[in-house]
C-alpha cells in the first residue's frame, strides 16, 4: 500500500525537480556569470548600485501596488454585493468569463478601443472634446492591467464573503450592531483571508507584467518583467536577467510572508 | 392579567414566503419572567416566530408588540431581545471575552463596566477564567455557555433560544436543561425556547405552545398538555400514547374496545365519536380475569427503566404498556386503569371550546394533585 502510494508520487516529484527546482538553480547559477562566462558577483553589484535598475524595481513596485489597490477597491464591493444577489453564481460566472479569453486577445481588443481612431476617441470626438492620446500612457496601462487582474481578486474575495454563515450577521445585528458596524466588525475581518489570497494572486504577477507594458503603455512603463525579457532576448545578458529573476523570486516570498495568515483575533483588536 | 406584565404580544401574525404560508394567523401573549417553549416538528414555523420577534424578518400580516410597542419599524439591533442560535453563531475571529463583550461594546459602555459585566456573566455560566480562550478550541458545551453568556450580558427583556441543546450529547443536554431552568428562575428574564424534543419542553417550561403546520395547536402547562391533549396530534407528539376510537355514551361514561368505562370528561354530545388516550405508564398489568381489558402480548422490549409491552385486544386495538414487571409474548394479560387515566379528545375541537369544556367538566382537585405526583415519578 505505502509502496504503491510512493510510486504514485514519483511523477509529481519529477515534475517539481525538472520544472521548478532545476530552473531556479539554473537561474541562480546564471546570475553569478558575467558576460564573458566567468564566475563573478558583478551582476548583483551592478543591480544594487545602478540607479536605473533600482528605480525600475521601485517603479514595478509602485505599479503593482496601484494595480492591486485598484482591483481590490473594485472587487471587494462587487464581491460583497454579488453575495447578496439572487443568482449570485450566474453573475459570478459572467464576471469571471473574460479569464477564459487569451490575454493577448484582450490586450489587442484594448488597443482597438483606446487607439487614436478607437471607440473611446470616436465618442470624445462626437461630444466635441476632440480625440485624446489614450494609448501608450501610464493611465491606460493601469486601466488595462486592472481589468485583466480583477477576476483573480474577485473570486477569492467572493468565496470568503460567501462562506460567512448568515447567522454571523444575524448574531451581530441581534447584539445591537448596525448594518455598517456588522460589516466592519464581522464581515470584513472574516473575509480577510480572501483578500489576502487575492492580493497574492494580483500583486506578484503584476510585478512582472511585460507584454502590457509594450502593447498598451508603449514602453513608457518598464517593469522588472520587461527588463528581464529585454536582457534575455535583446541584449543577451543572461546573467543580469537571471539576477533580476532571483530578485523577483525573493520579493515574491516577501509578499507571501507579509500577507500570510496570522493568528486569529489579531485583526479585530 | 395586568397589561404591564405582558411583554410580548403577537396579534394576528401571518408570514408568507413566496405565497406559501409558514405561519397562519398566530395570536399569543407572553408574560414577563416565564419560561415558554414552542414545541413542534421541524418546519412547523416555530423558528419563524423567533425570527419575527428578533426582527430578522417581518410579518406579512398582523403586528408584533414588544413591551406594548409596535415593532414594525424597529430593526433587530434596537430590540431588547437577544438570541441564542442553534449553531451558536459565535464569532470565530474573536476570543471568549470579545464575543461576550460584543453587545456591550456596541452600546458603547466604558471599558471597566464591560469588564465587570463580562466576568460576572461568565461566572454565571461557570466559565470564569475562560476570557482569553479562542472559540475554535472549545467543546460544544462550552460554546453553548459562551453563546448564552453573550446573549444574557445585554440584559434582554426576552431571551430567544433556537434549539440550543440539539447539538449536545444526551448527558450534557440533560445537565443544560437543569442549568437553563435554574438560570431563568434566578434572573427572572422571559425565555422563549424552541425545540422539537418533547422531554426538553416538559422538563423546563412554565408554558408550552404546541405547533403544527404554522399554527399553535395547544397552549398550556406541561402537566395540562401531557394529561389533557387537545387532539390526536398533540397526544402523539407529547410522549408515547395509546389512541383508540371510542364513543361518548353520556357525561363521564365512554365506550371503547367493546366496553363502557367511567371517566372524568364530559360536555360532548351523546353518542359522539371521540378519540380515547391512555398513556402506556398508566396501564397496569394483571392477570387476565382481573383486568378491565384483556390483551394478547405480541412483543416485549427491555427499555432499561421499564419493559415496553405491545399487545392486541379482542377488538383489534393495539395497546402499549410500560411496566416494571415482565410478561411473555403470547400470554393473555389484563390491563387495569383508573377513570382519571382515560383522556377523551373530541375530533376537530378548537382550543377555545376545549378550554371552556375542560373548565366546566374538569376532574376534582384531588385528581390533578395525583397526576402531578405521577409526572415526577
Amino acid at each position: 500500500m505505502v509502496k504503491q502510494r510512493k510510486l504514485l508520487s514519483v511523477p509529481y516529484y519529477l515534475w517539481i525537480l525538472l520544472f521548478v527546482i532545476f530552473p531556479v538553480l539554473l537561474l541562480l547559477f546564471q546570475s553569478f556569470r558575467g558576460l564573458d562566462g566567468s564566475f563573478t558577483l558583478v551582476n548583483i553589484q551592478t543591480y544594487f548600485t545602478s540607479r536605473v535598475y533600482l528605480t525600475m524595481t521601485l517603479q514595478s513596485f509602485i505599479y503593482a501596488f496601484l494595480i492591486t489597490v485598484l482591483t481590490l477597491t473594485i472587487s471587494y464591493p462587487a464581491a460583497y454585493f454579488l453575495t447578496r444577489t439572487k443568482n449570485k453564481q450566474l453573475w459570478l460566472l459572467v464576471l469571471i468569463l473574460p479569464t477564459w479569453m487569451n490575454i493577448l486577445l484582450k490586450t489587442y481588443a484594448f488597443i482597438g478601443i483606446l487607439s487614436q481612431t478607437g471607440m473611446v476617441n470616436q465618442l470624445l470626438d462626437f461630444m466635441g472634446l476632440g480625440a485624446q492620446p489614450l494609448l501608450f500612457t501610464r493611465i491606460s496601462f493601469l486601466i488595462v492591467a486592472t481589468y485583466i487582474e480583477i477576476p483573480f481578486m474577485l473570486l477569492p474575495v467572493f468565496n470568503a464573503i460567501d462562506d460567512i454563515n448568515d447567522s454571523m450577521v444575524y448574531a451581530s445585528r441581534d447584539l445591537g450592531a448596525s448594518e455598517w458596524k456588522t460589516f466592519s466588525t464581522v464581515i470584513l475581518p472574516l473575509s480577510l483571508s480572501g483578500v489576502r489570497s487575492g492580493v497574492q494572486a494580483v500583486f506578484i504577477p503584476s510585478l512582472s507584467l511585460f507584454m502590457l507594458t509594450r502593447l498598451i503603455a508603449g514602453n513608457r512603463v518598464i517593469t522588472l518583467g520587461t527588463a528581464i525579457e529585454q536582457h534575455f532576448l535583446v541584449t543577451q545578458n543572461w546573467g543580469m536577467g537571471s539576477t533580476m529573476g532571483i530578485v523577483l523570486i525573493i520579493i515574491m516570498f516577501a509578499v507571501m510572508y507579509l500577507t500570510r495568515k496570522r493568528k486569529r483575533g489579531v485583526a479585530v483588536r | 392579567m395586568l397589561t404591564e406584565e405582558i411583554i410580548v404580544s403577537f396579534d394576528q401574525v401571518e408570514k408568507k414566503y413566496d405565497k406559501e404560508s409558514v405561519l397562519k394567523t398566530i395570536t399569543f401573549e407572553l408574560e414577563r419572567g416565564k419560561f415558554y417553549t414552542l414545541l413542534g416538528p421541524s418546519g412547523c414555523g416555530k423558528s419563524t416566530i423567533l425570527n419575527l420577534l428578533a426582527g430578522f424578518t417581518s410579518p406579512t400580516e398582523g403586528s408584533i408588540y414588544l413591551n406594548g410597542e409596535d415593532t414594525k419599524n424597529t430593526p433587530p439591533n434596537k430590540r431588547k431581545v437577544n438570541t441564542v442560535f442553534q449553531d451558536y453563531a459565535l464569532f470565530p475571529h474573536m476570543n471568549v471575552f470579545d464575543n461576550v463583550a460584543f453587545g456591550l461594546k456596541m452600546k458603547k459602555l466604558s471599558k471597566e463596566d464591560i469588564k465587570k459585566k463580562v466576568s460576572a456573566v461568565l461566572k454565571l455560566v461557570r466559565l470564569n477564567g475562560y476570557d482569553e480562550r479562542e472559540i475554535t478550541g472549545m467543546s460544544g458545551g462550552q460554546k453553548q455557555r459562551v453563546a448564552i453568556a453573550r446573549a444574557l450580558v445585554n440584559e434582554p427583556d426576552v431571551l430567544l433560544l433556537d434549539e440550543p441543546l440539539s447539538a449536545l450529547d444526551l448527558k450534557l443536554r440533560t445537565d443544560m436543561q437543569y442549568e437553563l431552568r435554574e438560570l431563568q428562575q434566578r434572573l427572572g428574564i422571559t425565555f422563549l425556547f424552541v425545540t422539537h424534543d418533547q422531554e426538553e419542553a416538559l422538563a423546563m417550561s412554565d408554558e408550552i405552545m404546541v405547533m403544527n403546520e404554522g399554527e399553535i395547536v395547544q397552549t398550556g402547562t406541561p402537566i395540562d398538555i401531557y394529561d389533557e391533549p387537545i387532539n390526536r396530534y398533540v397526544a402523539d407528539f407529547i410522549g408515547e400514547s395509546n389512541i383508540v376510537k371510542g364513543r361518548m355514551i353520556e357525561d363521564y361514561v365512554v365506550s371503547f374496545a367493546g366496553k363502557s368505562f367511567q371517566c372524568v370528561d364530559g360536555g360532548m354530545n351523546p353518542d359522539e365519536k371521540v378519540d380515547v388516550v391512555i398513556r402506556p405508564e398508566d396501564l397496569v398489568l394483571t392477570e387476565a380475569e382481573k383486568g378491565a381489558l384483556q390483551i394478547r402480548v405480541e412483543t416485549q422490549l427491555f427499555r432499561g427503566v421499564h419493559y415496553e409491552i405491545v399487545g392486541m385486544d379482542n377488538d383489534g386495538n393495539q395497546w402499549m404498556v410500560h411496566s416494571t414487571k415482565k410478561t411473555e409474548p403470547g400470554r393473555r394479560v389484563g390491563l387495569q386503569f383508573e377513570p382519571q387515566d382515560i383522556h377523551i379528545m373530541r375530533i376537530n375541537e378548537t382550543e377555545e371550546s376545549f378550554d371552556e369544556r375542560i373548565e366546566n367538566y374538569s376532574a376534582p382537585a384531588s385528581f390533578s394533585v395525583e397526576e402531578g405526583d405521577r409526572l415526577d415519578g
